[in-house]
């Protein structure tokens, strides 16, 4: 596998999402507009690309029955790191997201790729991997915020083109059901072979 | 791959592993306190900024009771005299504590409002933050001429749409200011 | 009365499931067929109720004494882990049936986020029931809160489980089977449940 498949394969072929159905709880639960879904997105990808270039720099040397506990406090560690960092010079945005930052420790996608891939592999190899799974994740946010913000409140990226409410179901907890769910039904129809 | 498990280094492993990372930490916590405090601070100002006529000299943050519950303002005064007062209120909404600004001239009028924190659902209640008909009511609001309650309960607000809860508790975190401004006055 | 309310609070208006998310993976995971989904329901109401207890006691008297706040997210999940751990040791030796019941469920409630969601919850979110002033939970009001919104995603589970066996035997377009036709549907038990918003 070339470095450039490692990069892609994680945004269609092996999309977090859609298809290893990876990281639902903040998928669902901070896409109620494009721009929080993709912040989302992207707080994630960072801790994804520093966990697995962590991982796969101090893996050979974890004895094999201590690597998941290690894993996790590396994960925890940059999530702390990233919590610190939003507060200081993106506070509004860490606010809106709350909860869901911390949460990334247990986050599955970013364990998930340490397992599977940052264990065995090089760092160059495993932050590609990461930037890959990562872009993979924030583009699934990213187009689940969009179709619920224009459902919801009729708007893009926060630009309004209607006035007045959209359908606000749609923003709330059912609209990030039925959206996903709508979503993977044409993922599997038209990109999955 | 992995290295061979032993109960020695599997001990070591995580001690200095655990070790490592809380002095990452605390490192990145101690570089990160200021300016994290500072984005606090620059939060706060902002909103009094957006409260408060524009010039004056703002005081300190001063101690004092709003709707049962212990609270600050601030004072704006212009050529020694206040002339006008951001109150910090907080009454509870849908979905949890709703704090506001208000800023309320010496005249008894409401100059503006503004959200410190909520944590109403977004796109409904949360609306009360962004929403510019229902924020915008608010400025140059004069108790002594219009009712501070939504039209649903007889008065002269419109409510968010589906959000009555959150309306209220907004119109109720500005009475509460207001009857905090009278007892500043009385002083 | 606040007991009361604290409880249907979490178990119906605002299920953790099914109004804040928490929890989804295993959710779709294990709700395929009732007896999986009673069992894994039953071990997330145990290491939630438990986790919590243990998380809030730590916060309390550990980080917040020496100042360690900045340290919560990763003790929380090393206790989390370790706990699960003592868990399936200690139900082994004493109650084996306890743990042939719930056991293969134990090792994927680590990465259950419902567990550190409620942990991390109860000690940052500020709480109002019934109108009364918003405050941090004390440890009561902490261990009924965990216990009723592990309850809460326990039903859910076992409501959405019930389903999912019916929809087996119905003939789904292609596209649809699976996973899909189960988010859709989960949307609309979310909707049943919004009917309950605004009771409290």
């Amino acid at each position: 596998m070339n470095k450039l498949q490692l990069f892609t394969k994680g945004i269609v072929k092996e999309n977090p999402i859609f298809v290893l159905l990876l990281g639902l709880c903040p998928t669902l639960a901070t896409t109620t507009s494009a721009i929080n879904g993709m912040s989302m997105g992207l707080a994630t990808l960072f801790v994804l690309v520093l966990s697995n270039m962590a991982i796969s720099a101090i893996a050979p040397r974890v004895p094999d029955k201590v690597h998941i506990p290690v894993y996790i406090v590396v994960i925890a560690t940059f999530v702390t790191v990233l919590q610190f960092v939003m507060q200081a010079w993106t506070p509004v945005i860490y606010k809106t997201l709350g909860l869901f930052i911390p949460l990334i420790v247990v986050n599955c996608i970013v364990l998930g790729r340490a397992e599977a891939f940052a264990n065995q592999n090089g760092i160059i190899d495993s932050a590609l991997d990461g930037l890959g799974q990562g872009m993979g994740f924030t583009f699934s946010l990213t187009v689940l915020g969009l179709v619920r913000e224009v459902l919801g409140s009729g708007s893009v990226f926060g630009l309004k083109f209607i006035s007045g409410d959209g359908i606000l179901a749609f923003v709330m907890a059912p609209g990030a059901f039925l959206c996903l769910g709508y979503l993977m039904v044409l993922f599997n129809k038209f990109l999955k072979k | 791959m992995a290295a061979e498990s032993n109960l020695k280094n599997m001990a070591l492993c995580l001690t200095l592993v655990c070790l490592f990372c809380s002095a990452v930490l605390a490192a990145v916590y101690v570089v990160t306190k200021d300016p994290i405090e500072r984005a606090n601070a620059n939060i706060l100002k902002e909103s009094i900024g957006l409260v408060l006529p524009p010039g004056g000299d703002l005081s300190e943050e001063r101690p004092l009771e709003v709707g049962g519950l212990p609270s600050v303002y601030y004072v704006s005064s212009s050529a020694g005299t206040p002339a006008a007062y951001a109150i910090q209120s907080s009454t509870v909404g849908f979905s949890g504590p709703l704090t506001l600004m208000v800023g309320i001239t010496a005249d008894g009028k409401i100059y503006n409002t503004s959200v410190l924190s909520h944590s109403e659902t977004p796109g409904l209640g949360a609306k009360c933050a962004t929403d510019e008909p229902f924020m915008t009511q608010f400025e140059g609001f004069d108790p002594a001429e219009k009712i501070l309650a939504v039209k649903k309960d007889g008065g002269d607000l419109d409510a968010i749409t589906a959000s009555t809860i959150t309306s209220r508790a907004y119109a109720l975190a500005i009475q509460n200011a207001l009857a905090a401004f009278q007892t500043i006055k009385g002083e | 009365m606040e007991y009361f309310l604290i409880i249907i609070s979490a178990i119906f208006v605002n299920n953790i499931m099914l109004a804040q998310f928490l929890g989804t993976c295993p959710f779709i995971g294990v709700s395929n067929k009732l007896s999986t989904a009673t069992g894994m329901s039953g071990a997330v109401t145990f290491v939630i109720t438990l986790a919590t207890l243990v998380t809030w006691l730590i916060n309390k008297y550990l980080l917040i004494t020496f100042h360690l706040e900045f340290l919560q997210t990763i003790a929380f999940i090393l206790v989390i882990a370790a706990l699960v751990q003592v868990v399936e040791i200690v139900l082994k030796k004493i109650s084996p049936a306890l743990y042939q019941a719930l056991g293969i469920y134990l090792p994927l409630i680590t990465t259950n986020c419902a567990v550190l969601g409620v942990a991390i919850n109860v000690v940052t979110k500020e709480f109002s029931f019934g109108g009364g002033p918003a405050h941090l939970l004390n440890l009561p009001e902490t261990i009924v809160y965990a216990f009723a919104t592990a309850l809460g995603y326990g039903l859910a589970m076992i409501l959405f489980a019930g389903l999912r066996e019916h929809l087996e035997l119905n003939d789904v377009p292609k596209a649809f089977r699976g996973v899909p036709i189960a988010f859709i549907t989960v949307g609309i038990l979310a909707l049943a449940f919004m009917g309950f918003s605004g009771i409290v």
